[in-house]
C-alpha cells in the first residue's frame, strides 16, 4: 500500500516560507495533480515527498511510514523530471537500468525488466542510442521507463510534458494517463497546465502561495470551485469575473445586477454576500451564448473580436461598462466587430464570491 | 549578394588564418630554436644566432649534445623521477580535489561555504611565503614506508607529491565545472536510489571530461616546472626532477648545445602528454555537447 499523507508540512528558506502547511491525504493507487500558477510551491511540495527538499515541520508518511528524514532511495518513489534529467552519457538501455545497476540486480533480472519498460513505452527500437538522438519525447519515455523500471509505489511527475510541443505533450498526457491505468501505481503529478490537471486527475489540489485552496475531483473543482482563485484558475478560456451590486440576499438566494447585467437572481454558495454591498460575479465563457433562450441573467456589451477555430468560436466582447468579457460558442459563427450583443446564461452556472 | 558574401567570408578567413599563423610561427620558434640548436656543436651554434640559419638545422649536424647531455647527467634518472612524481601527483590532485568539490557543489552540510571560502582564499598566497614552515614540518613528520616507520620526509618521491595533492586551484575549477552541470541529474540519481559515492564514480566523474583534462594539464605543467620545492627537500640524485638537474648544465664549462638537448629531451614529455590531453579535451566537450 503507498497512500501518502501530509499533514501540517511547512517548508521554509530563512524567513521565506514557501509552504504554510499543507495537509493532504492521497490514497493508494490514486492520480493527484498539484496544480497552481508559478512560485505557488507545487514542486518545491513535490520534491518534499521526494526527499529532496527537507521538511521544515510537520509529517510526510508514504505507505503509513513516517519519511521526513529518509533520503530519496528508502522512499520507495520514482520521479520523472521537467528537464527529463537522463544521463547524457549512456544509453537509452543504461538508463532505464540505472536504479537496477546501483541496487545490485542481476544479469537477467536487468534485462527482462528492461525488456518490459521497453516494450510498455514503445522503444524497443532505441535502446541502444545515447540521448543526444532522440527527440524531446523520446527522452522523455526514456525517463519514465527509468522511472517505472523498478516498480516503485509512487511516481512523482515534475512538469514532466512543459519542455514538449503542443502535438507531443497531448500525446505524452494520454500515455501518461494509460500508464496509471496500467501500473496501478500511486501518481503525483504536478504542473501548471491546468488542461492536464483536469485530464489526468482522480484528485485536483490547487495551491496559491504555499496554502491549498482547495483538493476535489477536476469536475467538483469546475462546477463548485471554493474561491474564486479556483474558479479562475481551472477552465479553458478563463472564468470571466464582474463586479456587480448585490441588490437583495434572501437565504442562500441573491439578486445582483450593474450597469450592464440586468438583474439576476442566482444561487449564493459562498458566505460574505451581503445586501446593499459588492460581489464579484465569475462566468464561464462556455456558459454565456448569443441565443436568447440561453437563460434568464442578461449581459449588454458590444463585439470587439472573434477567433473562429471551426469547432468553436472565441468572441471578445465588451460590456456596456467598459469590461472584457470571453465567449465560447460550440459552434462556427460570425459576427461583425462593433455590434451590440446581448449575453444570455443560466444563473445556475454562474458563482458568486465575495469581494 | 552571394559573391559578396563569399568573397567577405573568404576575406576573413585569409585574416584569421594569418593571425593564426604568426602566432604559432611565435609559439613555434623557440621550440625549433632549441631542436635545431640541440644537434650543432657551440661554435656553430653561437655564430647561428645572428642570423636565420639559427632556425634551420644545416651545418655540422649531429646527435653528440644528446651523447654528452647523458654522460653530464643522469638524465633519464631525472626523467623518470619527474614522471613519477608528476604523474601520482595528478592522479591523486584529480581525485582528491574532485571529491572535495564534490561534497562542496552537491552534499548540504554546515560551514561548506565557509570551508570553501578559506580555500580559495588559499589561491592568493604564494608558495614562496609557506616554503619555509612547510619544509620545517615536512623534514618531521613520519612515514610508513617499505623500510618501516621513518621520520622526516626529506629525499623522497613522497615529499615532493603530499603537499600538492590538493590544491585550491584544482578544486576551484571542478567546484565552477560541477555547478553547471544540471543538478536533476543528480537528484534523479538520488531518487533512483545512487549513494554519493555511486552518483561521484557513474555520473559526476564521466560527465567531467572537459574538466579533467584541462585540471590535468595545469597540474602537470605545475609540477613538471617545480623547481624550488624539490630544491629544497632532495638533496639526493635519486630522487631529483628534471628542473633541479637543469643546474648540472650551468655549472663548471658551460655546453649550450647539451643545454639545448637536455631541454629537447626533457620538453617531449610535455608536448605529448598536453597533445593527449588536448585530444580527450576536443572529444570530451563533442561528446557531452547534449541538449537539456
Amino acid at each position: 500500500m503507498a497512500a501518502i499523507t501530509l499533514k501540517g508540512l511547512k517548508k521554509s528558506y530563512g524567513q521565506a516560507h514557501v509552504i504554510k502547511g499543507v495537509d493532504i491525504d492521497i490514497e493508494d493507487g490514486e492520480f493527484v495533480v498539484f496544480v497552481g500558477p508559478s512560485g505557488c510551491g507545487k514542486s518545491t511540495l513535490l520534491r518534499m515527498i521526494a526527499g529532496l527538499e527537507d521538511i521544515s515541520d510537520g509529517t510526510l508518511t508514504i505507505g503509513g511510514k513516517v519519511m521526513n528524514d529518509l533520503p530519496p532511495k528508502d522512499r520507495g518513489v520514482a520521479m520523472v523530471f521537467q528537464s527529463y534529467a537522463i544521463f547524457p552519457h549512456m544509453t537509452v538501455r543504461e538508463n532505464v537500468a540505472f536504479g537496477l545497476t546501483i541496487s545490485g540486480a542481476s544479469k537477467e533480472e536487468k534485462e527482462t525488466k528492461v525488456a518490459e519498460a521497453a516494450r510498455i513505452l514503445q522503444m524497443e527500437h532505441l535502446m541502444d542510442r545515447r540521448p543526444s538522438q532522440l527527440s524531446g519525447g523520446q527522452r522523455q519515455r526514456v525517463a519514465i521507463g527509468r522511472a517505472i523500471v523498478r516498480k516503485p509505489q509512487v511516481f512523482l511527475f515534475d512538469e514532466p510534458l512543459s519542455n514538449l510541443d503542443a502535438a507531443l505533450r497531448m500525446d505524452m498526457r494520454m500515455e501518461i494517463g494509460k500508464l496509471h491505468k496500467a501500473l496501478g501505481a500511486t501518481m503525483v503529478y504536478v504542473t501548471h497546465d491546468q488542461v492536464e490537471a483536469m485530464t489526468l486527475a482522480d484528485k485536483i489540489v490547487v495551491l496559491k502561495d504555499g496554502l491549498v485552496q482547495q483538493i476535489g475531483s477536476p469536475m467538483e473543482l469546475y462546477h463548485h470551485p471554493a474561491n474564486a482563485f479556483v474558479a479562475g484558475f481551472l477552465g479553458s478560456p478563463g472564468m470571466n469575473f464582474l463586479e456587480v451590486d448585490v441588490k437583495e440576499v434572501n437565504g442562500d438566494r441573491a439578486t445582483v445586477s450593474n450597469a450592464a447585467l440586468d438583474p439576476v437572481t442566482l444561487t449564493a454558495r459562498h458566505p460574505g454576500i451581503k445586501a446593499g454591498g459588492k460581489a464579484r460575479l465569475g462566468l464561464r465563457p462556455q456558459y454565456l451564448s448569443p441565443d436568447a433562450d440561453a437563460g434568464a441573467g442578461v449581459l449588454h456589451g458590444k463585439i470587439a473580436l472573434t477567433e473562429r477555430l471551426g469547432s468553436e468560436t472565441i468572441v471578445e466582447a465588451v460590456t456596456t461598462d467598459g469590461k472584457p468579457l470571453i465567449v465560447a460558442l460550440a459552434r462556427d459563427a460570425v459576427f461583425e466587430i462593433g455590434t451590440p450583443i446581448s449575453l444570455r446564461f443560466d444563473p445556475e452556472t454562474a458563482h458568486l464570491f465575495a469581494l | 549578394m552571394a559573391t559578396i558574401s563569399a568573397d567577405s567570408r573568404g576575406l576573413r578567413l585569409a585574416v584569421r588564418y594569418t593571425v593564426l599563423g604568426i602566432i604559432a610561427i611565435i609559439f613555434v620558434f623557440p621550440l625549433v630554436f632549441m631542436l635545431v640548436s640541440s644537434l650543432k656543436p657551440d661554435a656553430q651554434l653561437l655564430a647561428d644566432t645572428a642570423s636565420l640559419r639559427a632556425f634551420l638545422p644545416v651545418g655540422d649536424i649531429s646527435f653528440d649534445n644528446y651523447t654528452a647531455a647523458f654522460k653530464r647527467a643522469p638524465v633519464g634518472l631525472f626523467i623518470m623521477n619527474s614522471v613519477i612524481v608528476t604523474g601520482i601527483t595528478v592522479v591523486l590532485s584529480l581525485l582528491v580535489c574532485s571529491m572535495a568539490a564534490f561534497a562542496f557543489v552537491f552534499v548540504n552540510w554546515k560551514g561548506r561555504e565557509l570551508v570553501l571560502t578559506i580555500i580559495l582564499a588559499t589561491l592568493i598566497v604564494p608558495f614562496e611565503t609557506i616554503a619555509i614552515p612547510l619544509l620545517l614540518i615536512s623534514s618531521k613528520l613520519p612515514w610508513i614506508g617499505l623500510d618501516g616507520l621513518k621520520w622526516g620526509w626529506l629525499n623522497s618521491y613522497h615529499v615532493q607529491i603530499v603537499p600538492f595533492m590538493a590544491d585550491g586551484l584544482t578544486i576551484y575549477l571542478f567546484v565552477q565545472y560541477f555547478k553547471d552541470l544540471p543538478g536533476e541529474l543528480i537528484e534523479a540519481a538520488r531518487v533512483e536510489g545512487a549513494t554519493w559515492g555511486q552518483i561521484y564514480r557513474r555520473i559526476v566523474m564521466p560527465l567531467a571530461g572537459p574538466v579533467l583534462a584541462t585540471a590535468a594539464i595545469l597540474k602537470f605543467l605545475a609540477m613538471y616546472n617545480q623547481y624550488l620545492w624539490p630544491l629544497m627537500v632532495v638533496q639526493e640524485e635519486g630522487y631529483r626532477p628534471v628542473m633541479v638537474g637543469l643546474q648540472y648544465f650551468f655549472q663548471l664549462n658551460r655546453a649550450w648545445g647539451e643545454i639545448m638537448a637536455y631541454l629537447s629531451l626533457i620538453t617531449i614529455p610535455v608536448l605529448a602528454f598536453y597533445l593527449y590531453l588536448q585530444k580527450a579535451f576536443i572529444a570530451s566537450i563533442a561528446s557531452t555537447g547534449v541538449k537539456g
